[in-house]
């Protein structure tokens, strides 16, 4: 059956994460970003409405079963507030999610019931590269198996929180294949930058370069045990999580721009009058509303295993990101030499929007 | 509520069945007619008429859904049904779709804007044993996007009881089918919008079923055209045309609402996803036809990669599946919406935008990546670009309906947005 609105459950779910969105992280992040912090309070409340608690099943401490399509709609509602914030919130995500997607027996019980249990605790992961050609599935940084060892060499950027982690997971290539590894943050070998990375957006959002140098890890420590585990899977769900994150930017951008052409007046009337500036309008809308269908789609074929997942998230993942840099870029235009101001919020949104080509593997649904 | 994706099983089975009819029955005659603009496919319509007649849906494709004894639980499928048959017909060829027998836009004026006892008069016809057609006349010289100001004139003759209609009438598709008499079609009818109060504007629009061989109407030209040939696309005229009273769809008195025109847009609203779905139906022919000719060629689409790991032309394909694939679920959502009784004027126009969009560009760019291949009219691309451009034009070209939508979404009317 085709169907096109969320159940019950899932509008409590929006309902609540949205009211924290538009009153915890939409009325703070142009602050944030300028002071570049995020207050832990802010966080907490985030972490409270328990997305990734209700994301693990009782057994390992949590309250539910894994969505991906409600984990959307609720990260979508999320970033709307604001992209820092949500992805700073769901940050022991990364290294909850992959465990609890792919990780073994053992490591499920070891980790996922402490990151659940009480305040939101940084764990965090390591993918991205600062190279242009940074492709998650042909990563520089390798794993070597040395005798009971595995040995990891690399460098990481963009990695949230990873001076406060006490355990990072760690992608890189062993043989040609991409593989998570949890490395503990007092191994030796592994540093973390002093100083935190600058980006042209997110700023609120605390993210570290990683260094490992000759890192040595238990084999144990390989996600999914020893003989390791499917990449594929994660990394759809990353994508799936991206394009989520993007359609929330993308449509707080868009409701800035609806409220001001209608308030907005030139030559006499609103400049949502203006063929010119509603017909942005309605192609952001009706942009917005494609990548939405494609990005629930991916995720609905992630629920019930579909074949076509990988492509299905690959093919959301693309299309959000331009459609994110658009719908950005015209509530910008929308705003005219204001939309350029700081103290509007648009050009932030364009900004964060535009990162959303290179920030695979910030969030994970 | 929930959130779904599953093709369900009533549709899966009908969309095999008719692949194969696009195939054989569509696509092998495809090019033959074509060039030789003007002449009927009997073939394909009276196979169609055949068929649909044997699947039990009357001899058109319509709504045809009636709830079976014990399935009150079975969600509503009949748009969802409709819009998958309509692009997996028009995957076989656009303008032979639109020449499938039935009711087509006439019809579904008088579904949308009749009474009980004129949709029981006049939409019975369809279920006959011989293949049968309606059109819409809305369109004029003077009037195409701007309805509201269209000239065609209706006036009571009060000792008659007959209305007398006259004006001028361009763009008709199907005009000809529905009113010239043909040995191998039953008598079909054209539905005439015309102004019963001049000063009334929109609130004095009114449609009349004008049947077949009614005095006073003129078949005056076949329109020559880019594509779709193989549907007719017909100019009339009406000269003090009578027809009886209660041939006029909705109320007679000119009310101040706008409910003749509403009737209209109505029309509109159901219809909209369904042009949407044909549109999608030739692109979707066009990106398999390129895929499969880059195969041929060794060229292969790696899925996966990052865009700067990407060929020029791997980006052109994969774009153009992300298009494809975002427009056809919008116009799933449109008639998903319908079924279920939502009201969907944003949804509805949202898609027409889209698929216009994307049928036009998909199938310009196909064409130009293949290259020579593209242009030879040996092969079924370059008619398929030409057959897609419709879309963005009837049914409220892409501007009109992105006025639809930026209406809806500003919470304007038409006077605050024209
Ligand atoms: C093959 C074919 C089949 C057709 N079938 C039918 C049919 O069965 N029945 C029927 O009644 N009609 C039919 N039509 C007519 C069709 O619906 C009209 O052509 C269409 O609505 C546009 O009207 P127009 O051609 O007069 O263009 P115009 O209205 O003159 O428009 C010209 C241009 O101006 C733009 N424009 C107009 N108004 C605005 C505005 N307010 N804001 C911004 N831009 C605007 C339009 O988008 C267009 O780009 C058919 C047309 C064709 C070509």
């Amino acid at each position: 059956m085709y169907s096109f609105e969320p159940n019950e459950e899932q509008q409590m779910l929006i309902d609540a994460v949205g009211k924290y969105a538009e009153n915890d992280l939409r009325a703070s992040a142009h602050d944030n970003e300028e002071n570049k912090e995020l207050p832990k309070k802010l966080i907490n409340k985030g972490w409270e409405i328990g997305l990734l608690q209700a994301s693990i099943p009782e057994s390992y401490g949590g309250f539910g079963e894994r969505s991906a399509v409600t984990n959307v709609l609720a990260l979508e509602e999320m970033a709307y507030g604001d992209l820092a914030g949500a992805l700073a919130v769901l940050t022991p995500s990364l290294f909850a999610m992959p465990i609890l997607l792919a990780g073994s027996e053992e490591q499920k019980k070891n980790y996922l019931p402490k990151i659940v249990a009480g305040e939101w605790s940084p764990y965090t992961s390591a993918l991205i590269e600062l190279s242009f050609d940074f492709d998650p599935n042909a990563l520089k940084t390798t794993a070597t198996i040395v005798e009971d060892k595995i040995k990891l060499d690399g460098a990481k950027s963009f990695v949230p929180y990873a001076k406060e982690a006490q355990e990072i997971l760690v992608y890189a290539n062993l043989n040609g294949v991409t593989q998570g590894f949890i490395v503990p943050k007092d191994s030796a070998g592994l540093s973390i930058s002093e100083e935190r990375e600058k980006v042209m957006g997110l700023n609120a959002l605390p993210m570290y370069k990683v260094e490992l140098n000759d890192v040595k890890i238990p084999l144990a420590n390989r996600l999914g045990g020893a003989s390791g585990h499917d990449f594929e899977l994660i990394f759809a769900s990353m994508r799936i999580a991206s394009a989520s994150a993007a359609l929330g930017v993308a449509k707080s951008s868009f409701d800035y721009a609806v409220n001001y052409a209608k308030e907005r007046e030139a030559f006499g009337v609103k400049i949502a009058q203006k063929q010119a500036v509603a017909f942005m309008l309605a192609d952001m809308r009706t942009e917005l509303e494609a990548m939405r269908l494609l990005t629930w789609e991916a995720a609905w074929k992630m629920d019930n295993h579909k074949e076509d997942l990988c492509s299905s998230a690959y093919l959301a993942h693309t299309g959000a990101v331009d459609m994110v840099m658009m719908v950005t870029d015209r509530a910008l235009q929308i705003y005219g030499g204001h939309g350029y101001i700081r103290e509007n919020p648009v050009e932030l949104l364009m900004r964060n929007g535009r990162g959303f080509a290179m920030m695979l593997g910030l969030a994970i649904v | 509520m929930t959130i779904e994706f599953e093709t369900p099983k009533p549709i899966a089975n009908q969309q095999v069945m008719l692949k194969t009819v696009a195939e054989n029955m569509m696509r092998s005659i495809s090019r033959e007619f074509d060039e030789n603009e003007h002449t009927i496919p009997w073939s394909y319509v009276e196979f169609m008429h055949m068929a649909m007649k044997a699947a039990g849906g009357g001899g058109g494709l319509t709504v045809t859904e009636k709830p079976k004894e014990g399935d009150e639980k079975r969600p509503p499928l009949g748009y969802q049904k409709l819009a998958s048959q309509i692009e997996m017909l028009s995957w076989g060829d656009l303008g032979m779709y639109l020449m499938t027998p039935g009711g087509g836009l006439g019809a579904a004026a008088v579904a949308a804007a009749g009474s009980a006892e004129q949709k029981e008069k006049f939409l019975e016809r369809f279920n006959s044993d011989v293949p049968t057609y309606a059109a819409m006349c809305m369109t004029e010289p003077g009037a195409g996007s701007d309805t509201s100001s269209i000239r065609t004139r209706a006036v009571l003759d009060e000792k008659t009881k007959e209305w007398v209609i006259n004006g001028e009438k361009i763009f008709v598709t199907g005009g000809d089918k529905s009113f010239t008499h043909y040995e191998k079609l039953g008598k079909g009818f054209i539905v005439v919008w015309a102004s019963i109060d001049p000063t009334a504007g929109r609130a004095g629009m009114r449609a009349f079923v004008v049947e077949s061989g009614t005095a006073g109407v003129k078949i005056n030209k076949l329109e020559k055209k880019m594509g779709i040939r193989v549907s007719d696309t017909a100019a009339i005229s009406l000269v003090d045309v009578r027809v009886p009273f209660e041939n006029m769809l909705g109320s007679h008195n000119v009310e101040k609402d706008n409910k003749g025109f509403r009737g209209a847009m109505a029309t509109f609203d159901a219809t909209r996803p369904l042009v949407a779905a044909s549109g999608l139906g030739v692109a979707r022919a066009a990106f398999e036809f390129l895929k499969e000719k880059l195969e041929e060629n060794g060229v292969k689409i790696r899925y996966g990669l990052p865009r700067q790991k990407l060929s020029n032309i791997e980006r052109e394909v994969i774009d153009m599946e992300i298009m494809l694939k975002s427009a056809w679920l919008m116009t799933l959502k449109a008639v998903w919406m319908a079924d279920n009784k939502k009201s969907n004027v944003l949804e509805a126009s949202m898609s027409k935008v889209k698929a216009g969009d994307v049928a036009t560009r998909l199938t310009q760019k196909a064409v130009e990546l293949l290259g020579p291949l593209g242009y030879s009219r040996e092969l079924l691309l370059e008619k398929w670009m030409r057959d897609a451009r419709i879309t963005d034009i009837y049914e409220g070209t892409g501007q009109i309906n992105r006025l639809v939508v930026a209406r809806q979404i500003l919470g304007y009317s038409g006077s605050e947005l024209r």
